[in-house]
């Protein structure tokens, strides 16, 4: 328990099975505050399933999970559930902004129904947040007229809407051009460092994780291979961690060489 | 032989589950009425979009209805020499079956279709997840403003069927059989009391109870993506529309027994 207290977001020993598959095998995280831990990982490895545990959208079979001091898979109210999505934001990774909403909407949404304030106020708040993300005058128009990039660094706006601590990223920058994709990793940075967050990152995008990580922990088969800084994964010669680094074409002594 | 009676008692299971569910589902939603947030500007706006864009189809509807039952009434009842009687059947035929029954199939084809993708969609796009991540109820907040909408909704749209039922009925009265529209009136009057809607209207609002809570529920559990999405559609339509009608018989006899005066 002691421990615990020294960490704000901490997982051990999940085990989880989706549909006759075990995709967690005795998963084991500790994420410090104000800390930024990228999970690599190939597709299938468990990452967004991990994410998705944390945040309470899937439930695994076993083990134990707590974040900023709440045990979340002891959660038997919807109450109890509600104090940890109010200090956690969560990106996913299609964005799913509410489509029928323009993006001021989206935004305001949670800040009018968490916070009482005026709608006058909440429009002022989201006109703030959209630029913060580099979106502003945009707020009138509908999620469907937006790029993908766009529709990203909205979502990411209405994740930061009301003020989490903790933030959990499920491949903030898949399928977006590099320009946007660095401005969207610029982005997470800055909330890191200058907002003070603490932040998971589940990507496949290397060039992502050692421009924001402070520490990366390796997924594969669900299982955590390693875990360390992004200097560590520079250097090591576990196969997987240098295959996934710099590619199946470049073995590890040609690298090395 | 055996195998048939292994597949009658699997549908039957699935058929029981299913309706398990259903009450679960529909138990969840309506508990959830009085907790709050109440979004009661989420169930106006849902108002608005099953109820007063109804109005063109189900106005029409009631309308048609009304000048076909004229037109055959007047002929069957033309044999007897009593056309005069053309009010009373029209109107009650109107008000205590025909008004409600076909108003709740039509919103049950529009608007529960339309529920259930919508819910069906933003399930597949994940919506329904970041809902939740928000600490928003989605059930309370997509679900029971729906449902608490439809219930509204359906005895007005019924009352609408009801009137223009009754005014086609009454241009075939006037037109064909040459009855004067004030001995219409009169006669419509003398035959249908307050009384008569009450049952009919009782009746809108449980069909307006199974078509939110039918359509809620089938996008709630859409799977398979887009095909899902299709897939819980029709499901909604079938199934409210299953629905209404055997309830109606179920309704139909229990208020007779308790209102003797309605049958």
């Amino acid at each position: 328990m002691e421990k615990s207290r020294e960490y704000v977001i901490v997982a051990e020993d999940l085990w989880m099975t989706l549909e006759g598959k075990q995709v967690l095998k005795g998963v084991d995280l500790r994420v410090e505050s104000g800390e930024a831990l990228v999970i690599l990982g190939r597709s299938g490895a468990g990452k967004s399933v991990l994410l998705q545990c944390i945040i309470g959208l899937m439930t695994p079979d076993s083990g134990r999970i707590i974040v900023d001091g709440m045990e979340v898979t002891a959660f038997t109210t919807e109450k109890e559930w509600k104090k940890l999505w109010m200090k956690v934001g969560f990106l996913f990774q299609g964005g799913a902004l509410f489509d029928s909403m323009t993006l001021s909407e989206n935004i305001a949404f949670p800040i009018l129904k968490h916070t009482g304030i005026t709608e006058k106020r909440a429009l002022d708040c989201t006109e703030e947040l959209l630029s913060l993300v580099g979106l502003e005058g945009e707020g009138k128009k509908l999620p469907s007229e937006l790029s993908g990039g766009m529709q990203k660094r909205a979502s990411l706006a209405r994740t930061l809407a009301l003020g989490p601590s903790i933030v959990l990223y499920d491949e903030p920058t898949s399928g977006l051009d590099p320009v946007t994709s660095d401005s969207i990793s610029r982005l997470i940075k800055d909330l890191n460092r200058q907002g003070g967050n603490t932040s998971i990152i589940v990507t496949h995008d290397i060039r992502l994780a050692f421009q924001i990580a402070d520490h990366i922990a390796m997924l594969e088969d669900g299982k955590v291979i390693m875990a360390g800084t992004p200097e560590e994964f520079r250097r090591s010669e576990m196969e997987h961690v240098s295959r996934f680094i710099y590619g199946s074409e470049q073995p590890v002594a040609g690298r090395e060489g | 032989m055996i195998n048939s009676l292994r597949q009658l008692g699997r549908f039957f299971i699935r058929c029981a589950r299913y309706f398990g569910e259903f009450i679960l589902f529909a138990v969840k939603a309506m508990g959830m009425l009085f907790d709050r947030p109440p979004f009661i500007r989420e169930t106006i706006v849902q108002m608005y979009h099953i109820g007063v864009r109804s109005v063109p189809l189900i106005g029409l509807a009631g309308l048609s209805i009304g000048i076909v039952l004229g037109m055959q009434t007047i002929d069957i009842l033309g044999k007897f020499g009593a056309t005069q009687y053309v009010a009373a059947v029209v109107g009650l035929s109107m008000v205590e079956e025909l008004g409600p029954v076909i108003t709740a199939l039509l919103v049950a084809g529009r608007a529960g279709s339309g529920i259930s993708a919508e819910l069906g969609s933003m399930l597949v796009t994940r919506q329904i997840d970041a809902l939740k991540v928000l600490a928003i109820n989605p059930v309370k907040y997509l679900a029971t403003t729906r449902i608490v909408a439809c219930i509204l909704v359906l005895p007005l749209l019924t009352a609408l069927a009801d009137f223009l039922g009754i005014l086609g009925g009454m241009f075939i009265g006037v037109t064909q059989a040459g009855i004067h529209y004030q001995a219409y009136i009169y006669k419509t009057l003398d035959f249908i009391y307050i009384t008569d809607f009450l049952p009919g209207l009782i009746k809108a609002s449980v069909f307006g109870l199974i078509i939110g809570t039918v359509a809620c529920h089938e996008g709630f559990k859409v799977q398979g993506g887009t095909e899902g999405v299709g897939r819980s559609t029709t499901s909604a339509v079938v199934l409210s529309s299953l629905m209404i009608l055997i309830s109606d018989v179920y309704m139909t006899k229990i208020l007779v027994t308790l209102w003797p005066e309605v049958g």
